[in-house]
């Protein structure tokens, strides 16, 4: 994990802080709120999270990696979750994720240079008929081949670029 | 008697990801104000395989069921809605053979899904809604309540198969008047979707029976915990206690009585252990998830140890359905040791993939042959899992094995969840295991060393087997090792992630052996044993393959047979699946 996060806005999480930081157990929603706001968790907010609710930035950081939802790094433009679970793997998932890891060159939890890509291979999106399937930004894509996936990738980033 | 026809939209997760949102759109943009008709949507009917799927009941309220509709139907389907000609949408009405999967099933959890707008409380209330709350509110005491579940015969669904009734009986009788009640719908087996389908789908029944059993255990807060990676179910079930709690069921004194409960919705943030009841416990107090030692149970203290209660969403689902039929109705269901129906998630090589309820008792080849119709691809069945990674792969000796609780253990598979994941014969047993194994290896909380390091140790036997390096032993080894993690574990993932492995060397010692003895996979899957070549009697030469391959390991002249360099080959598959003249073999 970096700690060498670019600076963030810390007034944006004021509201957040307001509504929870005296609510006994809410560290999750304070983590989960965070990152919709940041896109990830930026050590900057941990340390404000903690000087606020008084629970210390070890315990803080124990109970975000805990949690496969939460990152640390700034996400792409797109975020990829790539299903790996039973029916996808059934399916021919591992032949999806080598193509999708091959064309992005990048593996799970990892974020492209140019900033357009990350990836995240997960255990189930529950639409297990269309296996094997991946999610960009909530839309999801089912029944993939490797070229069919590269296609899809290949097609956003020219979207991106235009 | 004439009245406007309806055109219904299955909007489910699995609808949307196969394009009902765009179909909505269309058919909104071709529906003009001249037509006589009402655009509304539906969640998951469970008919997975056939989505996107639009229900056009006609102005004399029959059903015109059309499936994998596109955007491009929409202009038909309102034509026919016009003129109340239907016979031009023969290409997309749904297929009798398809209709089956449907109509061989006894729903009664899911019994709103897929029919009513799970986004308007009064087409829940219109099917009989919240009137067991009602008949349980102004009729019946606690004791009553609690009595008619035990009559019900109603266990579990989340796994473990616990009586209902035993868990709020104990914690009505725990002391204290502080006292919680909890949904599990932390849905985590890969391969099970029967929750987020009931959330997404009926959320009011959820509601309902949750209060039922608030009712019950005398408790005025309730909190449902939903899995992160289910974002609609969030929305409908936020949207659903709003409108609950305005019509008065929900909050201070529901339905003029004297008894409150609220629930509130608490978002998980994606650990597999959360399923087990105490590690919800400690997620929902903000903590790490890991699990609790036992006792004492949550009934006694649970959650801010205080006494709770937890069943999952498809157990919640059943509660009003018996309270307005009695427990006697749904007793009359099912097995001997088990009640009632159990809703599975069908998924894997079967023809028709999707929800299936079915009553307990039926066995798993009507099931799998009978209702999702068998194996697809002309292939043939190999193993069926059940159980996700609790759980064990069933073959096909054993496949008139009948679906209840004890029946299924005795075959060293659970019932789970309902996951239910169809294999055919190019499914590799060995590497099965290993998935899992790998699975449970990443989602192992880490308190218990038996759980984190003896998953992480089978996993390595396992992968070596796979890459052909398995030796004489491995298999009495991981049987050891199996038993020693089931022994040395506090919770129930530790204890039963052994089981995929357990269950895979019991019925498919052979493909072991072949795997350690003879460097062979024989479903032909595990990429390290696999020799690709070219038959030059089928090779046309057409270099198709020679310029796919990653590896350059494909050389040849043009309309001469080419040839691969196994010493290239990194096995990717690549050449076998472009060969359009099946000329590259595996071995």
């Amino acid at each position: 994990m970096s700690c060498n996060n670019p600076s963030v806005d810390l007034t944006l999480l004021e509201p957040t802080l307001a509504e929870y930081a005296d609510v006994k157990g809410s560290l999750i929603s304070i983590l989960q709120k965070t990152q919709e706001l940041y896109g990830y968790v930026p050590m900057d907010a941990v340390y404000r999270i903690s000087e606020r609710t008084g629970v210390s930035p070890a315990k803080i950081l124990g109970v975000a990696t805990f949690y496969s939802q939460f990152r640390f790094q700034p996400m792409g433009k797109y975020l990829v979750m790539l299903c790996k679970g039973t029916a996808c793997y059934v399916n021919g998932a591992e032949r999806i994720l080598d193509a999708v890891t091959d064309e992005l060159g990048i593996g799970s939890n990892e974020t492209t240079e140019d900033g357009l890509f990350s990836l995240s291979v997960v255990a189930c999106l529950g639409c297990c008929s269309l296996a094997p399937v991946m999610m960009i930004n909530d839309k999801a894509y089912g029944s993939l081949t490797p070229d069919k996936a590269r296609q899809i990738l290949r097609d956003l980033r020219k979207e991106a670029q235009t | 008697m004439k009245m406007p026809a309806r055109i219904v939209v299955g909007e489910g997760s699995c609808g949307l990801a196969a394009g009902a949102a765009a179909v909505y759109d269309a058919l909104q943009k071709a529906l003009t104000a001249d037509v006589d008709a009402k655009l509304s949507i539906t969640g998951c009917v469970g008919a997975c395989f056939l989505e996107p799927i639009v229900d056009v009941y006609d102005d004399r309220g029959f059903l015109h069921r059309c499936v994998h509709v596109t955007p491009e139907n929409a202009n038909a389907i309102v034509t026919a809605v016009k003129t109340g000609d239907y016979a031009g949408l023969s290409d997309i009405l749904i297929k009798p053979e398809d209709e089956s999967f449907l109509t061989k099933q006894t729903r009664i959890a899911l019994r709103h899904c897929g029919v009513i707008d799970p986004e308007n409380i009064d087409e829940y209330l219109a099917d009989d809604g919240y009137q067991a709350l009602e008949k349980v509110l102004k009729t019946m005491t606690p004791e009553q309540v609690i009595e008619e579940i035990k009559i019900s015969g109603l266990a579990g669904r989340g796994g473990a198969g616990f009586p209902t009734w035993f868990k709020w009986n104990a914690a009505r009788q725990s002391a204290g008047t502080e006292k919680y009640l909890i949904c599990n719908a932390d849905e985590g087996d890969p391969g099970a979707f029967m929750d987020r389908a009931v959330i997404e789908s009926d959320p009011h029944n959820l509601i309902e029976g949750m209060l039922i059993g608030a009712y019950a255990i005398g408790c005025a807060e309730a909190v449902v915990y939903v899995r992160a990676e289910y974002p609609l179910a969030i929305v409908r079930l936020t949207e659903a206690i709003k409108q609950a709690r305005e019509r008065g069921y929900l909050g201070r004194h529901i339905l003029g009585t004297d008894f409150s409960c609220d629930i509130r919705i608490k978002a998980g943030a994606g650990a597999f252990v959360c399923g087990e009841e105490t590690a919800l416990i400690e997620s929902l107090e903000g903590s790490r998830g890991m699990p609790r030692l036992k006792p004492p149970f949550p009934a006694e203290a649970g959650y801010w140890h205080k006494p709770s209660n937890i069943n999952n969403v498809e157990t919640w689902a059943n509660v009003s359905w018996i309270i307005n039929h009695g427990g006697a109705a749904f007793a009359a269901m099912g097995t001997a040791n088990s009640k009632g129906t159990k809703v599975f998630a069908v998924t894997g090589k079967v023809k028709r993939g999707g929800l299936v309820e079915v009553p307990m008792g039926m066995t798993l080849r009507d099931v799998i042959f009978g209702i999702a119709g068998g194996i697809r691809d002309g292939r043939e069945f190999k193993a069926v899992q059940l159980g996700g990674p609790s759980g064990g792969c069933i073959p096909a000796s054993l496949l008139d094995t009948v679906i209840d609780y004890k029946s299924l253990q005795a075959t060293g598979a659970i019932m789970g969840s309902g996951g239910m994941v169809v294999m055919d014969d190019s499914t590799c047993m060995v590497g099965i295991a290993k998935f899992f194994l790998d699975f449970t290896t990443k989602e192992s909380c880490g308190k218990c060393v038996h759980c984190r390091i003896g998953t992480k140790r089978l996993g390595e036997i396992l992968t070596r087997i796979v890459n052909g390096q398995g030796k004489e032993g491995d298999v009495e080894l991981l049987e050891e090792l199996c038993n020693t993690v089931k022994a040395g574990a506090l919770c129930g993932l530790g204890q039963s992630a052994p089981n995929p492995v357990l269950t895979t060397i019991r019925y498919f010692r052979d493909e072991y052996d072949e795997h350690i003895r003879d460097k062979k996979c024989p479903a032909k899957a595990c990429p390290a044993l696999l020799t690709y070549s070219i038959d030059p009697d089928r090779c046309k030469g057409c270099s198709a393959c020679a310029k796919k391959c990653p590896v350059q390991a494909i050389s040849g002249e043009v309309k001469k047979p080419f040839t691969i360099d196994p010493a290239k080959c990194i096995r990717c598959g690549m050449c076998h699946n472009t060969c359009r003249f099946g000329a590259v073999t595996v071995e």
